[in-house]
């Protein structure tokens, strides 16, 4: 081998080396706590630090979307690693919870959430939460222009002006509560009218909806209300040109989405576990959310948002309640049916 | 593949059966690379027909065929036409500072096609669906066409040309008729894998709101847990990923251009005079659209975004751990390639060839399945490799095999087997001949297979989320957290990271297409 020739030899080798030797010393971590999290990274990582320094428990994160995440402890079955599981909407709890995957929450820590925003079978508990609503572009429309139902948003006036996110979990609440009022052939009709109004506007997420609606893309869209606040943040208020729009009282489109966590049946530190849970509905935890850049609804402990919101006491929503918003199942064979999916 | 042609062929001499340990590893390492088709089938067939039809036969398969298809046709040709006219403009006429172009040309590759689409439609709203995927798509990967095109166009023997032209025929045709022909297997092999790369791209397309199978089969596999549709999907992925190697094997057509002789001079160069400055145009805009814009709009979301309050460190962190899991990623699949390509070009047997276009099946599925696949096995029966770093260098490994072996099998073809026959009459065994001669000959095809598999490595996503280990963030498992989050101020810096680490081995590549065409067979 020649003297020229030996870097290419040499150079490999020791990369190999070095990558295999950090390869091997990266572990998931045998002690602490495991959590699955659909949330908010941002939101998540504040409060795991802050449970680690009041707990000294250790917290490692697996972050993904909260539908992939459920998929994941199902096909891990016993043998998940995961301790709890922190989602964004309550469907992946209801269908852990159905599958019998998760163990009761203590007592004292249901008791800080209204009933109404935990698992009717105390298998989960809220922890915050949001709203869904209309946001519009204000050089496109101006507020009496707006529907105050979502039913209207199938008129064939908002053809190729609506966006929608038909595969985000956010919007499966909406399907469910529009069935459970007006029937299902209804909502497949009202279904299949979204779609062709939306035609060119359909979107992955509700990030891009309100992108969209802001640059004057789209018009109008759904959304939960946080993901606005989130874009003002981010580009600055002067460049926001569209504003948010609660749906009439009691619509089926004004829904309250409850982000929450429950504990596996397979974890093997349920009382760390009680405790991280204990932690995100005490007064410390809500108001690390209360004060997050999240800008969701506080649930428990009677702590109030310290962002600009609609007071979550003012809000007339539909009253469909936990159970009846299921696991989300019925919405998504809707939406097959009306080929949104 | 691509470059395969460059060698001469060498279907004359004498086939010796392949000695049973380089048999057994190609084996190994094929079945291996297999198993996420394996496991697509399992799960299809664990299902039924009765289940899975209604998944395939229905509007919205026809609108994902026609997406996937017309996507993949455009892009394609775009890279195709882009690639060939760039590799002209390098390799045969007198274009000024032809060897910074020959580097920067080479780029974009290291430049996430997410990333690019992101910056895109950070920048311009407006700028998603079809158009905007095929614009983004072709910016991102007409390197592929690009490398192989001007490799060939070095080492095609101008003397055909020559003569051409000396019966007669102008510079257009005789590039037509002559130039084209030799160059064909490179421009079909690198046009193959752009095809193929562009059926299981997801997260460009996610971000573009352009719907396609990878995008459906995601959602399927999110919405309702449904691993069964979207194992059903990524067959018809298959399928058509088959359609297209079958067309590839068409188009390459049976034999190369063959070479006057054995040291040919280097071909003469075009003087492009007046058309000196629309072409120097032409490639800026290349390089302004596929690295200026994107590096222009992190730097705004950097200064801009007011989520960029991230500590350094952690992108850091995540940089060592990216650069990590590529490395041994690349190394293993590097290895891994070294029998299969000398299975193929040295012992042409049959086993052998199907055993390695088998493997071009896998760059044409969704890095969500490879990760599904291996979640599967290491589920059923290697639990204690769950979420374990192994576990995601080995899907890393299987997905860019097919890369690492177009880069050997290209440097195997070029390596003078002559040597090594000294060296076995001399009396070295088959081990010391390995290490003593072939794999230092090889040497720089290893670098190229490793910088090749390292690149798309670093900014794989898909498989990443699902396989990475707990606790662990990887630059584009990072950078994808935070677009999805709108916290674009705080992911630019992962993006930034991104590039940085892609450079290198970027310009390593170029370096190697350099080395490659430059030393001729002898």
């Amino acid at each position: 081998m020649s003297a020229r020739r030996l870097p290419f030899v040499v150079v490999p080798v020791v990369l190999l080396a070095a990558a295999a030797a950090f390869a091997l010393s990266q572990g998931s971590g045998g002690s602490g706590l495991m959590l699955y999290s659909g949330q908010h990274p941002e939101t998540v990582n504040a409060l795991v630090s802050a449970f680690e320094r009041q707990s000294g428990i250790k917290v490692s994160v697996r972050s993904d979307d909260e539908d992939v995440l459920a998929a994941q402890i199902v096909q891990e079955g016993a043998r998940s690693p995961a301790d709890v599981f922190l989602t964004e909407n309550s469907p992946p709890l209801e269908e852990l919870q159905q599958r019998g995957l998760l163990v009761a929450v203590r007592a004292s820590t249901l008791a800080k959430t209204p009933a109404r925003y935990s698992s009717p079978q105390r298998d989960w508990v809220g922890v915050s939460a949001r709203v869904s609503v209309l946001v519009y572009n204000t050089r496109d429309l101006t507020p009496s222009q707006l529907p105050g139902s979502v039913m209207d948003l199938a008129d064939t006036r908002w053809r190729g002006k609506l966006a929608l996110a038909p595969t985000e979990t956010d919007f499966q609440p909406i399907v469910t509560a529009v069935a459970a009022r007006y029937g299902d052939p209804a909502t497949v009709k009202w279904l299949e009218a979204l779609r062709k109004n939306a035609a060119g506007h359909i979107y992955p997420d509700n990030e891009t909806i309100v992108a969209q609606v802001n640059s004057g893309q789209a018009e109008l869209g759904v959304i939960n209300h946080y993901y606005w606040y989130r874009l003002r943040d981010e580009i600055g208020p002067a460049k926001i040109h569209s504003a948010e729009h609660l749906f009439a009282d009691g619509d089926a489109g004004y829904v309250i989405d409850v982000s929450g966590a429950g504990i596996l049946a397979s974890s093997r530190h349920r009382a760390a576990a009680q405790m991280f849970l204990a932690f995100l509905v005490s007064h410390r935890g809500q108001e690390i959310l209360a004060h997050s850049e999240s800008y969701e609804y506080p649930l428990s402990s009677g702590v109030q948002t310290a962002k600009a919101l609609y007071p979550f006491d003012k809000l007339h929503p539909d009253p469909i309640t936990i159970s009846e918003l299921g696991d989300g199942q019925h919405a998504i064979t809707l939406m097959r049916q009306a080929s949104l999916l | 593949m691509t470059i395969a042609g460059l060698g001469p062929e060498r279907g004359e001499a004498r086939r010796q059966p392949p000695p049973v340990v380089l048999l057994g590893a190609a084996l190994l390492v094929a079945g291996g690379v297999a198993l996420p088709l394996a496991f697509l089938v399992l799960e299809a067939a664990q299902v039924g027909w009765g289940e899975l039809s209604p998944v395939l036969f229905r509007h919205l398969t026809a609108v994902l065929l026609w997406n996937s298809v017309r996507l993949t046709f455009a892009v394609t040709v775009l890279c195709a036409l882009i690639g060939v006219a760039a590799a002209w403009c390098t390799e045969r006429t007198d274009l000024p500072w032809r060897r910074f172009w020959t580097v920067a040309l080479v780029i974009p590759l290291a430049m996430p096609d997410f990333v690019l689409g992101y910056s895109w439609i950070s920048l311009d709203p407006s700028f998603h669906g079809y158009w905007g995927s095929v614009v983004v798509m072709t910016l991102g990967s007409y390197p592929l066409v690009y490398l192989p095109v001007a490799a060939a166009m070095r080492v095609a023997d101008p003397a055909l040309e020559d003569v051409a032209r000396g019966l007669g025929l102008g510079r257009v045709r005789a590039f037509w008729r002559v130039t084209l022909h030799q160059i064909r297997p490179a421009l079909v092999g690198g046009s193959l894998l752009v095809s193929l790369i562009l059926l299981a791209e997801f997260g460009t397309f996610e971000i573009l709101g352009f719907q396609t199978f990878t995008t459906e089969i995601y959602s399927e596999n999110q919405i309702g847990f449904n691993t069964p549709a979207a194992c059903a999907l990524s067959l018809v992925l298959v399928l058509l990923g088959l359609v297209i190697l079958t067309a590839e094997a068409s188009a390459r057509g049976q034999r190369s251009a063959a070479r006057g002789g054995a040291l040919g001079r280097p071909p003469g160069r075009a003087t492009l005079g007046s058309w000196a400055a629309p072409a120097l145009l032409g490639l800026l805009t290349l390089l302004g659209l596929a690295i200026g814009v994107p590096l222009a709009a992190l730097a705004y979301w950097f200064v801009e975004g007011s989520s960029s309050t991230l500590p350094p460190t952690s992108v850091f962190r995540d940089a060592i751990s990216t650069v990590g899991f590529s490395a041994t990623a690349a190394a293993v699949a590097t290895a891994a390639a070294v029998p299969v390509a000398l299975l193929v070009e040295r012992h042409r047997i049959r086993v052998g060839i199907v055993l390695e276009r088998s493997t071009y099946l896998v760059p044409a599925l969704p890095g969500l399945v490879v990760a599904l696949s291996l979640v599967y096995f290491t589920e059923h029966y290697l639990f204690q490799l769950y979420h374990t770093t192994f576990e995601l260098v080995f899907a890393y490994a299987i997905m860019f095999f097919p890369l690492a072996l177009i880069a050997v099998r290209a440097g195997v073809a070029q390596a003078p087997r002559g040597l090594e026959e000294v060296a076995r009459s001399l009396g070295h065994g088959r081990a010391s001949v390995l290490l003593r001669v072939t794999l230092p000959i090889l040497a720089p095809a290893l670098v190229a297979g490793f910088a090749l598999v390292f690149l798309s490595a670093s900014t794989e996503l898909t498989a990443t989320l699902i396989l990475v280990p707990t606790g662990v963030t990887t630059l584009a498992t990072g950078f994808w957290n935070y677009t999805s989050d709108f916290a674009y101020g705080a992911a630019a810096p992962y993006a930034l990271a991104l590039v940085l680490v892609a450079v290198i081995p970027g310009a390593l590549l170029g370096r190697w297409f350099e080395r490659i065409a430059g030393s001729r067979p002898t």
